[in-house]
């Protein structure tokens, strides 16, 4: 009995040591800590309908986001990582349909933007840059629980959110997350 | 002389200045009572940008569009309740400070107690276990041999019969 007590410390010490370990591991998996799971899963889309961004490209609005698998990506262009993220967009429009809301940003600003790096959306809507407390439309972003850009949402053929990535994909989130699920819903 | 002059200025910018508050004035309500209610549930209320600031500290545009839109939900006649629950509603348990008591979190509201109840059952025993082997060991305290109490009942008749 004496003698196992003795080695208590360092074997809870070791046991902290290994469970250390595992977290960072996940983390650099992609677990991060800091995100948040969203209470949006699994909930249909909220009700909204944004003005287009666009002359010869359509808004969006929630009624869009049924009848076919979509990706909804919220971006800016004063954000860094979506342009990081911005190239692996462009390759992901044959493989599901993608559209964008514009977040925080002014319309000039957004279109510079995609005329520099390139447009992958079938349609866009923009919000309002400042929140309005009177008017639904600024507060689309806080409707469907966005913290920042970028944020994705994969909306299943029913309009409900399946998905929700938070900060720019990664190609490995692409291959081992988002198309597998894509295919998933697509059945 | 200087000394004592420095040391007053401190003081005084120390007094002077007032803490930096996030909330901005034209952010306020101009009814005192609800502006009040708003306070006090944006300090309870998570900045999801910052995370360990509430939406009263925080500078963060998300905080400020949560702090206004939190104000409008009280004008429009919520209880806070309402208000609260519009914005777990969209950002989940994880906008409120103070998590709620339920089943997924009583690890988090139970698990110091049952901590402390290991800890105590740990003590008690250790402190139990050391009285035994201190009275085992100490010759002032073994009980009485089989002559020692042959003896002794013999003292005790002895006493009785004078």
């Amino acid at each position: 009995m004496r003698r196992w007590t003795v080695a208590l410390p360092l074997a809870v010490f070791f046991v902290l040591v290994g469970f250390f370990i595992w977290r960072l591991d996940l983390m650099e998996h992609g677990d991060m800590p800091n995100i948040i799971p969203s209470v949006m899963i699994n909930k249909p889309v909220p009700n909204f309908d944004l003005p287009p961004l666009l002359l010869d490209k359509a808004g969006l609005k929630s009624s869009d986001l049924r009848g076919q698998v979509t990706l909804v990506n919220f971006f800016a262009s004063w954000c860094i990582p979506c342009r990081e993220e911005h190239p692996l967009l462009n390759g992901i429009g044959e493989k599901v349909r993608l559209v964008g809301i514009v977040y925080k940003d002014t319309p000039e600003q957004a279109r510079a933007y995609l005329t520099r790096l390139g447009d992958p959306y079938k349609a866009l809507g923009i919000i309002n840059s400042n929140l309005d407390p009177k008017d639904p439309k600024s507060q689309v972003g806080i409707d469907f629980g966005v913290t920042g850009v970028p944020e994705s949402f994969l909306v299943d053929k029913q309009g409900v959110i399946r998905f929700k990535q938070i900060g720019p994909f990664t190609p490995t989130d692409i291959k081992t997350k988002l198309l597998p699920l894509v295919a998933e819903l697509n059945k | 002389m200087i000394a004592k002059k420095l040391f007053a200025a401190i003081v005084l910018m120390a007094v002077a200045v007032g803490p930096a508050w996030a909330v901005q004035p034209n952010e306020m309500l101009k009814d005192p009572k609800l502006e009040g209610r708003a306070r006090e549930l944006s300090k309870d209320l998570r900045c999801l940008v910052c995370q360990n600031e509430s939406i009263d500290d925080s500078d963060a545009d998300l905080a400020h569009d949560l702090r206004v839109l939190l104000r409008q939900r009280l004008q429009a006649g919520d209880t806070d309740a309402q208000a609260k629950q519009y914005l777990v509603d969209r950002y989940g348990d994880y906008v409120l400070l103070k998590p709620p008591f339920k089943t997924s979190t009583l690890v988090l509201w139970l698990g110091p107690f049952a901590f402390l109840l290991v800890g105590a059952g740990i003590a008690a025993a250790y402190y139990r276990r050391r009285t035994a082997t201190a009275v085992a060991a100490d010759p002032a305290v073994a009980p009485l041999s089989e002559a020692e109490s042959r003896r002794l009942a013999a003292l005790l008749e002895d006493d009785k019969k004078s």
